[in-house]
C-alpha cells in the first residue's frame, strides 16, 4: 500500500519539494543579509531615538516580499486541501479505479490509513518547512512592521511559527471528507476551498481573541496611541485620532479593542463627521482651543503641551488586547484546536468510508 | 461442497430505488455462473454485494462462508474484476502487477508474467494506451494471479469487440479449468455466456426470476405449440413460463421435470437465448382483469 500510494503521489511530492527547496534556498540566501541590515540600522538608531523612522523606512523596502511571503504561507494549506485532499478518493471513484483497488487483499480502512498518513506527513511537513523559514526570515521585518501589520496581528500570525502546519493538516483532511461525501472532483475543490476559508476567516475574528482572556488596561495618550491631534482654527472640541491597533508600552500587541474614556471612566462615544488616517477612531474632546494650551491662536499649535493638558484631565485609552508574550502559547493553542478537528473528521471520513461509500 | 455464495432475502436500496430486492439463491461451489438480466435488473449490485464492495439494505450474503470484503483475508479470497476494467491509466503493465504483488499475499508472480506475455501486453507501457481488449486482459490477469478462490466479472466483455470477446472468454475458461475456480459473471448477452456458463441465473427488476444448473434449465424446459388453450388447462406440474396466443393457436414455454404426453402439443426444446428471454419476458400477472372475468 506505501509503494501504491507513494506511486500515486510521487509527482505532486517532487514538484511540492522542488518549490519548498527553491523557496527555503532563496530565503536562505537573503535571510542573513536582512538580519544584518536590521541590526547595523538599529545599531545607528539606538543612540539618536529616531528608530520609529528606520523601523518606517526598513519595512517600507521589504513590504513586499513580506506581504507574498506571508501570502504563500497562508496559500498553501488551502492548496493542500484542494489538491491533495479533495481528489484523493474522487479521483479513484470518477475513474472507476476504487473497485480495483479496494478489491486486493487490503481493507479500504487500511487504503485510507496509509493514503492519509504519508499524503498527510507530507502536507504538514510542507507546511511546517515553508512556515517555520518564512518566520525566521521575516523575523526583523515582523520587529519593524506597522502595527496592523505585526506578528501578533490575525493575517500575520497565521503565516507564522507552528500554525500553518496545523492549517495543513486540517485542510488535507478536510478535502478528503469532502470528497468523500461530494464524490466528484471539481465540487469537492468548490466545497473545501469554500469552508477551508470560512474557518480560516472564523478562527482569527471569532476564536482566536479568546482563546486565552484578553489583558485589559487604561493608558495615558501619547505618540503610541495617538495618531494625530486635531485642534480647530475656529474653536470647538480638540479632536483625538485614538489607534485601535497598538497601546503604549506592549509594541506588537494583539489590540482588539481600543476606546477613549472621559475623566469619570465612561466612554466617549464617536461623533457623526469623525474620520481619521485608517486604524484610528476619531474622538472629540471637550477642551477649549480658544484659550489655555490647547489654542493654537495663542501661537503656534503646540500638541505635547495639549497632551499633558488632556492627560491631566483624565482622559486615558482602555484597550483589551493579547500582548506579544503570548505568541507562542496562542500558536499552540490554535495548532491544538487544528489537530482536534483534524482529528474529527478523521475518524469520521474512516466511518463514511466503510459504511456508505460504494 | 460448501455454497461459493449464499443470500437470504438480500435486498439493496439507493434513495428510495430498489436495486435489487428478496434475493434468496445458493450457488454452489465449482461452477462458472452466469448471471443475466436485462440493463438495470440489479446484476452489478447483486455482484457488488457478493465482494464487499456495497453493504446490504436487508439480508445478509455469505460468499465462501464469510461476510464479504470484511476482512484482507476474506477479499484476498475472493478476485472481482469491475464493469469496464478500471485500471490506473498513469500507471504501466509492470506496475499494475507490482500493484498485484504488493497488495495481495497469495499473488501468483510467475502466473502473471505468463499471462502478459501469452497475450502480448509490453510491461513497460501505460494503461492508458490500451485497447479494451488488452484492458481487459490485463485486468483478467490481476484478478486470477490474486489466486481467488471465487472470481466475480461484471460485464467483462460488454465493451469488447467480437474478437477480443472470443479471447477473453477464452482464456478465462482455460484459467478456470487450470485453477479450479469458482466464477461468476454477469452479462446481458446470453450468447456469451452459454459458450462458458454451466450455471444459471436469471435476474429480472430486481428480482432472482430463475437460479440453476444449466443443463437442467434447458432439460427441464420446453415450448409447447398447439390449439388455443387456456393456461389454467395445463397440468398442474407444468409451470407456465411464458405464453403466446392467437385467434388458433396457443405457444407456451413451460418448465417441468415430467414428460409431456399430450399428443395435441408439439414439443420443442429451447436454446439458452429462448430460454432466458421467456424468462425476460414474462409480464406480471393481472389480478384486475382476471377479477372481471369472474364477475362475467
Amino acid at each position: 500500500m506505501t509503494w501504491l500510494t507513494w506511486r500515486q503521489f510521487r509527482g505532486s511530492a517532487a514538484m511540492t519539494a522542488a518549490a519548498l527547496v527553491v523557496l527555503t534556498a532563496v530565503l536562505a540566501l537573503t535571510g542573513p543579509g536582512l538580519a544584518d541590515r536590521y541590526a547595523a540600522g538599529i545599531a545607528g538608531c539606538v543612540n539618536d531615538g529616531t528608530c520609529h523612522e528606520f523601523f518606517d523606512r526598513f519595512f517600507d523596502d521589504h513590504q513586499l516580499a513580506f506581504l507574498a511571503l506571508t501570502l504563500v504561507v497562508l496559500i498553501l494549506p488551502a492548496l493542500v486541501g484542494l489538491f491533495w485532499g479533495a481528489p484523493l478518493v474522487t479521483r479513484e471513484l470518477e475513474a472507476g479505479t476504487h473497485l480495483l483497488v479496494w478489491n486486493q487483499s487490503v481493507t479500504r480502512r487500511r487504503w485510507l490509513a496509509v493514503k492519509l498518513a504519508i499524503i498527510g506527513l507530507m502536507a504538514t511537513a510542507a507546511a511546517g518547512v515553508c512556515g517555520l523559514v518564512v518566520t525566521w526570515w521575516s523575523g526583523p521585518l515582523d520587529r519593524s512592521a506597522i502595527p496592523e501589520l505585526a506578528q501578533m496581528s490575525p493575517l500575520v500570525f497565521s503565516a507564522r511559527g507552528i500554525a500553518p502546519i496545523g492549517y495543513a493538516a486540517f485542510a488535507f483532511v478536510l478535502g478528503v471528507t469532502v470528497g468523500i461525501l461530494v464524490r466528484r472532483t471539481l465540487p469537492a475543490m468548490v466545497l473545501t476551498l469554500a469552508v477551508f476559508a470560512a474557518v480560516q476567516i472564523a478562527m482569527p475574528l471569532l476564536v482566536r481573541p479568546h482563546l486565552m482572556p484578553p489583558v485589559t488596561g487604561t493608558f495615558q495618550l501619547n505618540r503610541e496611541n495617538v495618531d494625530a491631534f486635531h485642534l480647530p482654527r475656529g474653536g470647538g472640541p480638540v479632536e483625538v485620532f485614538l489607534r485601535t491597533s497598538a497601546v503604549p508600552g506592549h509594541p506588537g500587541a494583539w489590540v482588539l479593542t481600543s476606546e477613549l474614556l472621559d475623566p469619570s471612566g465612561r466612554t466617549i462615544a464617536g461623533t457623526e463627521r469623525s474620520s481619521g488616517p485608517s486604524a484610528t477612531i476619531a474622538r472629540a474632546i471637550p477642551v477649549s482651543t480658544t484659550s489655555g494650551p490647547c489654542a493654537p491662536a495663542t501661537g503656534p499649535p503646540n500638541a505635547n503641551v495639549c497632551v499633558v493638558e488632556i492627560n491631566r484631565l483624565g482622559y486615558r485609552q482602555q484597550a483589551t488586547y493579547q500582548p506579544l508574550e503570548r505568541f507562542w502559547p496562542l500558536q499552540w493553542i490554535e495548532t491544538g484546536i487544528y489537530a482536534l478537528l483534524t482529528l474529527g473528521l478523521t475518524w469520521f471520513s474512516f466511518r463514511w468510508l466503510r459504511r456508505r461509500l460504494s | 461442497m460448501t455454497a461459493v455464495l449464499e443470500a437470504r432475502s438480500l435486498g439493496k436500496k439507493f434513495g428510495r430505488h430498489w436495486a435489487l430486492r428478496d434475493c434468496t439463491i445458493d450457488i454452489p461451489a465449482g461452477h462458472v455462473v452466469g448471471l443475466v438480466g436485462p440493463n438495470g435488473a440489479g446484476k452489478t449490485t447483486l455482484l457488488k454485494l457478493a465482494c464487499g464492495q456495497l453493504e446490504p439494505t436487508t439480508g445478509d450474503v455469505t460468499v465462501l462462508g464469510g461476510r464479504p470484503g470484511s476482512t484482507p483475508a476474506q477479499l484476498a479470497r475472493v478476485g472481482f474484476v469491475a464493469q469496464d476494467t478500471p485500471l490506473y491509466a498513469g500507471l504501466t503493465v509492470a506496475e499494475h502487477l507490482r500493484l498485484g504483488a504488493r497488495l495481495n499475499p497469495r499473488w501468483d508472480a510467475a502466473l502473471a508474467r505468463e499471462r502478459i506475455a501469452q497475450v502480448g501486453l509490453v510491461p513497460t507501457q501505460r494503461v492508458g494506451k490500451l485497447s479494451g481488449g488488452q484492458r481487459a486482459q490485463l485486468a483478467l490477469t490481476l484478478g486470477l494471479a490474486k489466486r481467488p478462490e471465487l472470481l466475480i466479472l461484471d460485464e467483462p466483455v460488454a465493451s469488447l469487440d467480437p474478437l477480443a470477446r472470443r479471447e477473453f472468454l477464452q482464456a478465462l475458461m482455460e484459467a478456470t479449468a487450470e485453477h479450479r475456480l469458482s466464477v461468476l459473471l454477469s452479462s446481458h448477452l446470453v450468447s456469451d455466456l452459454e459458450r462458458v456458463c454451466d450455471y444459471l441465473i436469471v435476474l429480472v427488476d430486481s428480482r432472482v426470476r430463475i437460479a440453476g444448473e444449466l443443463d437442467r434449465l434447458l432439460a427441464s424446459h420446453h415450448r409447447l405449440t398447439g390449439p388455443r388453450r387456456d393456461p389454467d388447462r395445463l397440468p398442474a406440474d407444468q409451470h407456465v413460463v411464458s405464453a403466446r396466443h392467437t385467434e388458433r393457436q396457443s405457444t407456451y414455454v413451460i418448465r417441468t421435470d415430467a414428460p409431456i404426453h399430450d399428443p395435441a402439443w408439439t414439443v420443442t426444446a429451447l436454446s439458452l437465448e429462448d430460454l432466458v428471454l421467456a424468462h425476460m419476458d414474462r409480464r406480471p400477472e393481472q389480478p384486475r382483469r382476471d377479477v372481471l372475468e369472474v364477475r362475467r
